[in-house]
C-alpha cells in the first residue's frame, strides 16, 4: 500500500511518538478530571466563559423553538378554542379554590400572629422559561433562561403548576441548570400524605422516582400521594411530588421498594417557577458577633411587631 | 474563495455544527439514540484529512465539549483522545473499507468510547447507567454512512467549484 503524503518519516518512530503523546494527553485529562471532581472548577470556568456558552445554548435551542412556534401558528382554530375553554374552566375552578384558601390564609395569619410565629409561607417565586437543549441524555437536566444576574442561586427549588421539578445546580450569569428529581443523583425527602410516613425519593428513570428501603410492614399503597417533607431544608414543605405507581420487594427481600410517577410535567417545555429561598437554613443559628457583656434587658423580643 | 479556505470553513463549520447537534433536544423516545456527533465528525476528518487532525486537536475539542456539557472537565477530552489515537493507528486500513465495514468499525469505536465513559463514571462514583446507554453507538453507526456521504459530497462540490 502506498504511503499517503502525510505519513512522512519512518512509520515506527511516528507511532512511538504518538503513543507518548497519547499518554501525555490522557494524563492531563485524568488530572483535569480529578481536580474538577474535587473542586468543581468547570462551573467556575463556565461562569467566566458564559459569553461562549450561553450563545451556543441559545443557538442550539432555536430549531426546537421554531418548531414549537410553527406548531402553535399552524394549530387549528378548533383545538385552540377547545384548549381555551378548558383553560378558562380550570382558571375558574382555581379561582374559586383560591378564594376559599384566602380565607384560610387569613385565619392562618391570625393564628400565627397569636402564636407569634415569624416565618410566613409567602411564596416568592420567579418565572423562567426552559431553554430547549439537552446537554447529556443520561442526565436529567434542564437549562432555563434566568441566571445569577436574575437572582437565581444554587440550591433553589424549582416547581411547575403540578409539583416539584428539581433544584438549581448551576447558575451562569443569564442561565441556570436544573437537576430534575428524576436524575439518578437526586434525592428528595418526602412524606406520604395519607400516613405521614417519611421516605427518600431518588431519581430512577425518565418518568419515575423510586422509594428504596421501605420496611415491608409499612403502610404504603399504590395511588398514595407523596408530598415534600421539608426535611433537609432545601425544599419547602407540602408540595406534591408524585403518586405511587407500584410497590415490590427489593432484591434482598428485606425491604420494599416503590416506583413513583412524578406529579410535575417534567417533559421539556414551557415555564417553571423558581422558589426564592424561603426555608430557614437548618442547623444552629449563626454565632453572635458581639462578645461583650450581655445586652441590657431593654432589648425587645424581635417577634413583636410595632403597630 | 480559494480551496484551502473553503476546506478550512467546512472543517470548522462541521465541528461547530456537531456541537450544536450535541446540544439539540430530541423527543424523549429518541433521547437515548442521540449519537456522539462530535466523535463522528472527528472520525471523518481523521480518515479523510489527517493533516488537520492531531491528538492535541482532539484534546482541545473534547475540552470544548466538556465546557458545553458542563459535567466533568476532561471527560470528553479523554474519550476523544483515545478515539483519535486508535483511528490514527488504523487509518490506512479503515479508509479503504467498504461502507458497511466502516460503519461496523465506527460502531466498535463508539462502543469502546462508551466503555471508557463508563469507566470514568464508575471511578467518579456514579450509578450504573440504564440499558439505553448502549444504544447511542448503534445510532452513531447508523448515522455514519449518511454523514460520510454528506461530507464527501460537500468536499467534492468544493473541488468542482475550484476547477
Amino acid at each position: 500500500m502506498a504511503l499517503t503524503r502525510t505519513d512522512s518519516g519512518p512509520l515506527f518512530t511516528a507511532d512511538a511518538a504518538n503513543t507518548l503523546r497519547l499518554i501525555g494527553y490522557l494524563a492531563i485529562a485524568i488530572v483535569l478530571m480529578v481536580v474538577d471532581h474535587r473542586g468543581a472548577y468547570l462551573s467556575r470556568m463556565r461562569y467566566a466563559l458564559n459569553t461562549v456558552v450561553e450563545p451556543m445554548y441559545r443557538l442550539a435551542a432555536l430549531p426546537a423553538q421554531f418548531a414549537r412556534e410553527a406548531r402553535l401558528a399552524l394549530a387549528d382554530r378548533e383545538r385552540l378554542t377547545e384548549a381555551n375553554n378548558k383553560l378558562s374552566q380550570d382558571l375558574l375552578l382555581a379561582q374559586a379554590r383560591l378564594n376559599r384558601l384566602n380565607e384560610v390564609r387569613e385565619q392562618n395569619q391570625r393564628l400565627q400572629e397569636l402564636l407569634a410565629v415569624q416565618r410566613s409561607l409567602d411564596l416568592g417565586v420567579q418565572l423562567a422559561h426552559i431553554i430547549d437543549i439537552d446537554t447529556d441524555p443520561d442526565r436529567h437536566r434542564l437549562v432555563i433562561d434566568a441566571g445569577a444576574n436574575q437572582g437565581v442561586q444554587i440550591g433553589q427549588a424549582v416547581l411547575d403548576a403540578h409539583g416539584i421539578m428539581g433544584q438549581i445546580v448551576e447558575a451562569l450569569p443569564n442561565m441556570a441548570t436544573i437537576m430534575l428529581i428524576t436524575d439518578a443523583a437526586h434525592a428528595l425527602p418526602v412524606t406520604v400524605e395519607r400516613t405521614g410516613m417519611r421516605a427518600i425519593a431518588r431519581g430512577y428513570a425518565l418518568d419515575a422516582l423510586s422509594l428504596p428501603n421501605i420496611p415491608i410492614s409499612a403502610d404504603l399503597k399504590v395511588g398514595d400521594r407523596l408530598i415534600t417533607s421539608g426535611l433537609g431544608g432545601h425544599f419547602p414543605t407540602g408540595f406534591p411530588v408524585g403518586v405511587v405507581r407500584s410497590i415490590s420487594n427489593d432484591a434482598s427481600g428485606m425491604f420494599a421498594a416503590a416506583i413513583v410517577t412524578p406529579s410535575a410535567a417534567l417533559d421539556r417545555s414551557g415555564e417553571v417557577l423558581i422558589l426564592q429561598q424561603l426555608v430557614d437554613p437548618v442547623g444552629p443559628p449563626a454565632p453572635l458577633a458581639d462578645n461583650g457583656p450581655p445586652a441590657a434587658p431593654s432589648a425587645e423580643p424581635p417577634a413583636k411587631k410595632k403597630p | 474563495m480559494n480551496r484551502g479556505r473553503a476546506n478550512f470553513l467546512l472543517f470548522w463549520g462541521s465541528l461547530f455544527g456537531c456541537y450544536l447537534l450535541q446540544l439539540m433536544p430530541l423527543p424523549e423516545a429518541l433521547l437515548a439514540l442521540k449519537p456522539y456527533w462530535l466523535a463522528l465528525a472527528l472520525i471523518y476528518w481523521t480518515l479523510e484529512a489527517p493533516e488537520r487532525v492531531s491528538l492535541g486537536l482532539a484534546f482541545v475539542l473534547g475540552l470544548l465539549g466538556d465546557l458545553f456539557a458542563g459535567e466533568l472537565l476532561g471527560e470528553q477530552a479523554l474519550r476523544l483522545c483515545i478515539l483519535c489515537f486508535i483511528l490514527l493507528r488504523f487509518r490506512s486500513r479503515l479508509r479503504f473499507f467498504p461502507m458497511w465495514q466502516q460503519a461496523l468499525a465506527v460502531f466498535a469505536l463508539l462502543v469502546n468510547d462508551r466503555i471508557v465513559l463508563l469507566m470514568v463514571r464508575a471511578v467518579a462514583g456514579e450509578a450504573a447507567p440504564s440499558a439505553g446507554f448502549w444504544l447511542a453507538p448503534l445510532a452513531g453507526a447508523l448515522a455514519w454512512p449518511w454523514l460520510f456521504l454528506l461530507f464527501d459530497d460537500l468536499r467534492a462540490r468544493l473541488r468542482v467549484n475550484e476547477s
